[in-house]
């Protein structure tokens, strides 16, 4: 029979304290607490006692049995913190080690440019057109408003394959401009397209590659004349190139498909050897466009004493390397994954108008 | 075309600097390349008179000079042989920077002997290599004045690209006159007074051609002068050849060429003792050859225009004069040429023979055909009082080409379409500047279009004219009118699309490339080959000779590249046009990649492993599920193209025909035909075969039902015959029961062991998703029992125990 509790609490709660592993306190609380244990004798034993005994010894081993066990339980956590942090410890790894490599991708300066510039031509209404890349001379030169024997027809170094087609000869388009044709014999004005696309010349060297890519731009109206193509492309080179005050000026000159014509230069400042856009002393040719050559608009039957509009054109690397530095174009071309990882985008680098192009 | 400031002075009445004119020519359509001031860092050096020599007391070669500047008497050592006394030439003093040699000029001691500067040679000032001897200024040169005035240099010379529609402005004139009516000036009268003949020519000139080919000359102006000298040009006249970059060789010569970059009137002059009877000008005959004035021999053919004597093509209209009859310092009678040749048969004349020459330049772009008869009279002039000789009456055959022409001009269209206003009386000046003539007749306009500018067509050439002149730069700036507040989306379906695929593949690893749509028709061969449709006729090398009928080589190539440079694991996509024939149809547009060596960077973590047939397959896959097709729709065939590895590709279908998408191991035999290291994986997603998304009234996604019950997995391995696709297995499973089956995936493949060369396991997880109650352990087991009979039935497939 129980006859000193506390003496039995205290050594209890001395033995959980001084246990040291999860088994030592299983075993204090089987042989205390468990079927046979000494605290389950006791209380088995109440049964044999009288009314009041069993109330005041029930007390007690009752505050007994929820001492120990509270005991042993907060004991065991204890133990079990204890033993996670060992354990943690023990688990350490050599956190300097590099991570599990991932080799990013990366997107070819080619295609950003042309997203960058979709972004803020299609803010002004422009949606993208497309033709093939095999156009035949007529579609190429001749409803351009370049006849067989023009000096300009001469100065395109034009690849040539060998069918016809409808009696005109099949070659790769020399720039985007086929598909003004294709579109406006295909749609009735108003019309606002942009052309990013494959072009074609025979011609390689340091500033050359006999593929390169041009971006077109038409818009076809009743109204709209070189003050509104002036206000376009002047828009254009601001936002393409972040420069809100970038000088822009247009100047005469000739193509066959549009007249009156222009070029047009920004701002830039040469330095020692070095090139960057902005104000300076200097100009830099970019692109050439102009209001649509009447010919042309009737070459696609479209009235051309009620419609008007503009074209434009310009290449798409020259716009990428002006921007991004890059000095040579030919190496747009050659797949070199030190330069694409170098000069390429990241995947989720999408430009947009409402992001800005110019982070 | 260049010129010089003060050439361009003889025609036009200005007191602008070059950079003024340089500025206003741009801005005018006339763009100036470059304006080089030959006399820049040399406007120190003076006339000096060497007034005593005398030879260096301690050295042979040298002498020692007193020469006088105007100002004073200074002391120069000189080792020029060419320096005596009474000469003037060109004196550096010292602190002047010598430009040929790179050299601040100091007071030194030479062999004992103070110099006080130095006499120059022309490469010392840069001017040329000559070093013989120092430059020799004229007798008549002023001591003390600046020397680069009086050798004429202090005359920019200005560059400009004229641009292919202003053959008028290949003569100085014609640049004049665009500057005068620019308002920079007047332009100056021209003297074309006839020169009275003296006699008549015994030369006639006779128009031999068919009705058919009568325009390759329609209008000759010849002359005969008679007892001239042909000797050296005069100074004015050779510094104005020299300044531009030209030779002079005779006064005869050098008129010719004043004669064309002055005025844009090429003329050619026969030695007329050289030629034999009247001259015909005609169609070269099949066989005829002409040794022409550059020394070469030239082949002609009949769509040649050739002015010839009795016996020989005599000169090449348009193009060259021929070296049997050309002048030299001998000749006395010259019979002097001045025709209109046409533009269309000049420039193929000297495309087939590739023969370029400042007359073949102005020809085809267009002479001013109303100018030969007053180009025959300055010419006339220019000989005579630089040759002496007397002119016969001139000979004109043919007549002059009709050009005259109105156009119709609305004054409003300078608003309309130039979107500029401009005064009509500014509108009035700047045609009459130009050489247009203005008919007033209310509301419309007659224009008449000078001789001189064939280019001009139309109304809109007008209106480009006075916009022109009246400035670019005065066009107000207007934004594009906007139809609504908000744009319209600019990509379509399809061009959204190949955005998306660009950006998910991109994500996935793979380095975007550019690749040319060109390649060597050779390494077209194992990838279906290039038809002859699509070989270039004049390609610029014989390995880009093809349009491309896949992009895996040019991809597989640039691995191999990469991998020369060491970076032998490459991962590259590329989305553009292939090409299958030359019809538009014959274009598609596709998405392919290829990636190489292993996967992944070899780490600590984790080993790499090498590329295979399932990378590429998650690529196109990862493709597919970003543009939202109905991937478990489509079914995959082992019959890619033979590019591939035959046991380690597929094809990507949707219903029977349509192939979306092939992958695989490509074959190595393709790779050693293109001499690259395998294992090469790649893929080829054919953009334009995807089903067109749907369009759609909302954009609501379908409703959303979340069950709330637990899904429940089972595994099963079953044992399968080898060439069981475990495609076929995992759909058996999954129609076992297709509503409660949520989900079926293979983890586990085993072959070998005591299975035998003929079996292998397939362990596949089934996920039920029960949607109206929670499954009790019978209804799992009897699902169970129907996945695995499902299996039997459709692959043969055993429960492997």
């Amino acid at each position: 029979m129980m006859d000193d509790p506390e003496a039995i609490q205290t050594e209890i709660l001395e033995a959980t304290a001084a246990a040291t592993t999860l088994d030592q306190l299983e075993t204090i609380r089987v042989e205390e607490l468990g079927r046979k244990g000494r605290i389950t004798g006791f209380m088995k034993q109440l049964g044999s006692m009288d009314a009041e005994r069993r109330k005041t010894v029930g007390l007690a081993l009752n505050a007994l049995k929820t001492e120990v066990a509270a005991a042993i339980e907060k004991r065991q956590r204890d133990l079990a913190d204890a033993d996670l942090d060992a354990r943690l410890m023990a688990d350490a790894v050599d956190v300097t080690l590099p991570a599990r490599p991932e080799k990013p991708g990366r997107v070819h300066p080619i295609s950003q440019t042309i997203d960058e510039v979709v972004a803020i031509l299609g803010e002004m209404g422009f949606a993208i057109a497309e033709g093939p890349d095999i156009e035949d001379d007529w579609y190429n030169f001749t409803a351009l408003n370049i006849p067989p024997e023009h000096p300009a027809r001469q100065e395109h170094d034009t690849f040539y394959l060998p069918g016809q087609k409808d009696g005109h000869r099949l070659l790769l388009r020399t720039h985007t401009s086929p598909v003004q044709i294709h579109t406006m014999q295909q749609q009735k004005p108003p019309i606002r397209i942009i052309v990013p696309g494959r072009t074609y010349r025979c011609d390689y060297d340091a500033t050359h590659s006999p593929m390169f890519h041009q971006i077109e731009g038409l818009a076809v109206d009743e109204s709209t004349h070189m003050g509104h193509l002036k206000g376009c492309l002047i828009e254009f080179c601001r936002a393409y190139f972040g420069l809100d005050d970038l000088p822009v000026r247009f100047r005469p000159s000739y193509f066959p498909f549009t007249e009156p014509s222009a070029e047009v230069d920004i701002g830039c400042i040469r330095e020692g050897g070095e090139l960057r856009i902005g104000h300076g002393d200097d100009w830099l040719e970019i692109l050439g466009c102009g209001m649509v050559n009447p010919r042309v608009l009737e070459n696609c039957g479209i009235d051309s004493d009620k419609y008007q509009g503009f074209a434009f054109g310009m290449g798409i690397e020259r716009l990428a390397m002006l921007k991004y530095g890059i000095a040579d174009l030919r190496t747009f071309f050659e797949s070199d994954l030190r330069w694409l990882r170098h000069y390429g985008f990241s995947a989720l680098d999408v430009p947009t108008m409402v992001g800005g192009l110019n982070s | 075309m260049k010129l010089t400031l003060s050439w361009l002075k003889d025609h036009l009445d200005t007191t602008a600097g070059v950079e003024a004119v340089a500025d206003r020519l741009t801005m005018l359509g006339l763009e100036v390349d470059g304006v080089t001031d030959r006399a820049r860092g040399m406007e120190d050096f003076v006339v000096a008179e060497v007034v005593e020599v005398k030879q260096h007391p301690d050295a042979d070669k040298l002498q020692v000079c007193q020469v006088s500047t105007g100002t004073e008497t200074l002391t120069v050592v000189c080792g020029a042989p060419n320096a005596r006394t009474g000469m003037k030439g060109v004196f550096a003093a010292p602190g002047c920077y010598i430009p040929g040699i790179d050299l601040k000029l100091k007071k030194a001691k030479i062999r004992g002997v103070v110099s006080n500067g130095m006499l120059l040679s022309e490469r010392e000032m840069g001017l040329s290599d000559e070093h013989q001897g120092v430059i020799e200024l004229p007798a008549a040169a002023a001591v003390g004045a600046t020397a680069v005035e009086v050798m004429g240099l202090a005359d920019p010379v200005i560059d400009i690209a004229i641009t292919p529609n202003r053959g008028d402005c290949l003569g100085v004139r014609g640049v004049a006159r665009d500057l005068a009516a620019a308002g920079l000036g007047t332009l100056k009268p021209l003297n074309a007074e006839p020169v009275p003949g003296a006699f008549e020519s015994p030369i006639k000139v006779h128009l031999d051609f068919t009705s058919a080919a009568a325009d390759a000359c329609p209008f000759f102006v010849g002359r005969y002068i008679r007892g001239l000298g042909n000797g050296e040009s005069p100074g004015w006249l050779k510094d104005k050849l020299l300044a531009v970059g030209l030779r002079p060789i005779s006064a005869l010569v050098d008129i010719t060429n004043l004669m064309t970059l002055d005025l844009c009137r090429p003329l050619h002059v026969f030695d007329a003792d050289k030629i034999k009877g009247d001259l015909r000008v005609r169609l070269a005959k099949p066989g005829e050859s002409m040794l022409a004035l550059d020394g070469r021999e030239y082949d002609l053919d009949a769509t040649m225009t050739v002015i010839a004597d009795d016996d020989h093509a005599q000169a090449l209209g348009g193009v060259i004069g021929g070296e049997r009859s050309g002048c030299a310092a001998e000749t006395v009678n010259v019979y002097v040429e001045c025709a209109y040749f046409d533009p269309v048969r000049t420039a193929a004349t000297g495309r087939k023979l590739n023969l370029t020459s400042d007359a073949r330049f102005r020809f085809e772009r267009g002479v001013d055909p109303a100018f030969l008869v007053p180009g025959m009279e300055i010419a006339t002039r220019l000989i005579l009082d630089l040759c002496g000789g007397e002119a016969s009456e001139p000979v004109i055959a043919g007549k002059e080409p009709e050009w005259k022409r109105d156009i119709g001009f609305r004054p409003g269209r300078i608003q309309a379409l130039g979107g500029v206003e401009v005064p009509a009386e500014e509108v009035k000046r700047i045609f009459g500047a130009l050489g247009f003539m203005v008919a007033e007749t209310g509301a419309q306009w007659r224009v008449s279009v000078p001789s001189w500018r064939g280019d001009i067509v139309g109304e809109a050439c007008l209106v480009e004219e006075i916009v022109r002149v009246f400035g670019y730069d005065n066009i107000p700036t207007m934004a594009m009118e906007r139809p609504s507040a908000l744009p319209p989306p600019a990509l379509d379906a399809s061009q959204r699309r190949r955005a998306a695929a660009r950006r998910v593949l991109a994500g996935r690893g793979l380095v975007e490339a550019v690749t040319l749509s060109f390649m060597p028709s050779e390494q077209a061969e194992p990838f279906g080959g290039a038809p002859d449709s699509i070989r270039l006729l004049n390609p610029i090398s014989s390995d880009l000779d093809a349009m491309r009928p896949s992009i895996l080589p040019n991809l597989i190539s640039a691995v191999g590249r990469n991998a020369d440079r060491g970076i032998p694991d490459a991962c590259l996509f590329e989305i553009g046009p292939r090409f299958a024939g030359d019809r538009p149809e014959d274009q598609s547009m596709v998405a392919a990649g290829v990636r190489a060596g292993r996967s992944g960077l070899r780490n600590w973590a984790e080993p790499s492993r090498p590329v295979d047939v399932f990378d590429a397959k998650a690529d196109a896959l990862a493709v597919f599920g970003e543009l939202a097709l109905p991937v478990d729709k489509l079914r995959i065939g082992n019959d890619a193209p033979p590019w591939y590895h035959p046991g380690r590709s597929g094809l990507f279908r949707l219903g029977p025909k349509t192939v979306l998408a092939s992958f695989g191991e490509i074959h190595p035999r393709a790779l050693r035909k293109m001499d690259v290291k395998g294992p090469i994986v790649g893929f080829e997603i054919f953009l334009d075969n995807l089903p067109k998304p749907k369009t759609r009234k909302t954009a609501a996604k379908p409703h959303l039902e979340l069950p709330s019950f637990q899904p429940v997995e089972r595994d099963f391995a079953f044992v399968v015959d080898k060439d069981i696709a475990a495609e076929a297995l995992m759909r058996a499973a999954k129609d076992a029961d297709a509503a409660l089956i949520a989900e079926v995936r293979v983890f586990d493949l085993f072959a070998g062991g005591n299975l035998g060369e003929a079996k292998k396991s397939l362990a596949i997880n089934v996920v039920l998703q029960p949607t109206e109650k929670t499954l009790t352990d019978a209804e799992i087991d009897a699902v169970a029992e129907k996945v695995i009979a499902s299996v039997e039935a459709a692959t043969g497939g055993v429960l492997r125990k």
